[in-house]
């Protein structure tokens, strides 16, 4: 187990009826950084809330840093850092409360937590904002103030579900350039879902998930010798093909939806 | 136990409270109309226990303030459903137990102090408490609060929308609030009703509070602490299991 971070075997999840994810198997190495590509619906949303605990598979196993998402779920919390596709911040709070409250669930002790907050709020170039409330942000800042939260207590597994997306693209590159910088320095591991093919071709490693099944899975390399074509982009559009999916059946819809009926029916 | 995490959540409740000013002038508002409109009106059709009506509906309204208060609190939770925030909580390595507790005691000092409000029309309305019965007051206000905000948080974590919960709540409260022996003496009341008032925790809330102000109270004092702890704990494991479910 010692080299591998994540490890996923037959892994399902369905929602009544609709199959998100249905049936996967991969490993991810300790410091790897890899991409989860699919079009939207695929599952790539579900597969993550699955490894960082939210949700429990319908069947299969997944490990995360050596511990069991469904059994020993404390163990994995402490293990990973997740930036969120939707914003997870209190915009009533100021930058600096954010920080500190999650310094706090996190059980960093308060001189080592100003100073990591400093740290981070340098990092994403929001320290002087330090003291504005979160809802006088732009998205960006936002966006940025989330990333800057997920790593602040220095996890060893990074969950980015579509980490930069609606950036410009110099908020981009300045936050790709800090998570590379800083997978590299710490070793973290790094589990990426986007949509821009341009962060996929950085990562060691990427899978092209549709329909909740792995369609492949290698390194952009070999993927794009293999489909004999030249970038990723035309290896994803030959795997899942060029329909344009449907938005309305969108997985954290679809999560909402089964959730709320599922609170109806009780 | 996680002490990080309670303390974390109740002080994140009690910031975002205090920012929001219109909240309250509400609960200024709100005992002031009480025991001028029903204390004045009614106050020559009643004369209960030997005291004005305006003095036995003041404890009464403490009680309103409470439940009040409490109730609107556990409105957080839905919130932070909404706006994501509840995820950020749910996957940080703190137990559950340590969730449901802050929510239970940033709500109960939220309340406290509104009640304490109502504390503040004492003298207006000739009620003399002594300074014993006003200090043992506060842990009984808190008791109340917080058997008040564990209910709410019941009924919050199973809702999932702002709306079903405004609709919840009415019914929740409202009939809380009117069959708890606030407003009249729950003495030679038709059985059905009379079971009501004997089911409800706010009733020997208000017995105690009454208890403790006026001086005439309903139930044995143990009946009242017993009903209102047992119901507290039984609520906060009911939270405690929502919170847990993972689907």
């Amino acid at each position: 187990m010692n080299g591998i971070a994540i490890s996923v075997k037959n892994l399902s999840k369905h929602f009544g009826p609709v199959r998100a994810v249905d049936g996967i198997s991969f490993e991810i190495n300790k410091a790897e950084l890899f991409g989860f590509l699919g079009p939207n619906g695929a599952g790539k949303t579900t597969t993550i809330n699955i490894l960082c605990t939210l949700l429990i598979p319908t069947s299969g196993e997944a490990m995360v840093n050596g511990f069991n998402v469904v059994t020993n779920p404390t163990e994995v919390r402490k293990s990973i850092g997740i930036i969120f596709q939707d914003p997870s911040l209190d915009e009533r709070l100021s930058a600096y409360e954010n920080l500190n409250f999650h310094g706090m669930i996190y059980h960093l002790p308060s001189k080592i937590r100003k100073a990591r907050i400093e740290e981070v709020l340098n990092m994403v170039g929001l320290y002087p904002k330090k003291d504005y409330v979160v809802r006088t942000f732009s998205g960006g800042m936002k966006r940025r103030l989330e990333i800057a939260r997920g790593l602040m207590h220095s996890p060893k597994i990074l969950f980015l579900d579509e980490p930069t997306i609606g950036l410009d693209p110099q908020t981009r590159q300045y936050i790709w350039d800090y998570i590379l910088n800083l997978a590299q320095r710490q070793s973290i591991t790094v589990f990426l879902t986007t949509h821009y093919m341009d962060e996929a071709e950085i990562c060691q490693r990427v899978g092209i998930i549709d329909h909740g099944k792995i369609v492949d899975l290698d390194t952009p390399a070999v993927l794009k010798n293999k489909y004999n074509v030249v970038s990723l982009n035309e290896v994803f559009l030959q795997v899942t093909g060029r329909d344009i999916r449907e938005e309305g059946s969108d997985e954290k819809e679809r999560l909402g939806q089964f959730l709320r009926a599922r609170n109806k029916l009780r | 136990m996680d002490f990080d995490a309670i303390w974390m959540i109740w002080l994140r409740d009690l910031i975002r409270h205090f920012r929001d000013k219109i909240r309250l002038l509400g609960s200024i508002t709100r005992p002031v109309l009480w025991l001028l409109i029903m204390g004045t009106g009614l106050r020559s059709a009643f004369n209960v226990h030997g005291i004005s009506y305006t003095q036995f509906i003041f404890p009464g309204i403490i009680a309103m303030n409470l439940i009040f208060a409490a109730m609107i609190s556990t409105i957080s939770i839905i919130w932070d459903r909404e706006f994501g925030f509840l995820r950020e909580i749910l996957v940080a390595p703190i137990p559950r137990s340590s969730i449901v507790l802050g929510k239970a005691l940033s709500g109960s000092t939220v309340a406290f102090i509104e009640g304490l409000f109502v504390l503040a029309f004492a003298p207006f309305i000739k009620i003399n408490i002594p300074l014993i019965h006003l200090l043992l007051l506060l842990p009984l206000m808190f008791l109340i609060a917080f058997v008040c905000t564990s209910l709410g948080i019941v009924i919050a974590a199973r809702m999932t929308s702002f709306e079903g919960f405004g609709v919840i709540s009415n019914f929740v409260i409202m009939p809380m609030f009117f069959l708890s022996g606030a407003m009249f003496p729950i003495d030679n009341l038709p059985h059905w009703i009379s079971f009501i008032i004997r089911v409800n925790p706010l009733t020997y809330g208000v017995d105690l509070l009454r208890w403790d102000t006026l001086g005439i109270r309903t139930f044995a004092l143990y009946i009242d602490f017993l009903f209102l702890i047992i119901f507290s704990f039984i609520m906060l494991g009911i939270g405690v299991l929502e919170f847990s479910k993972r689907s």
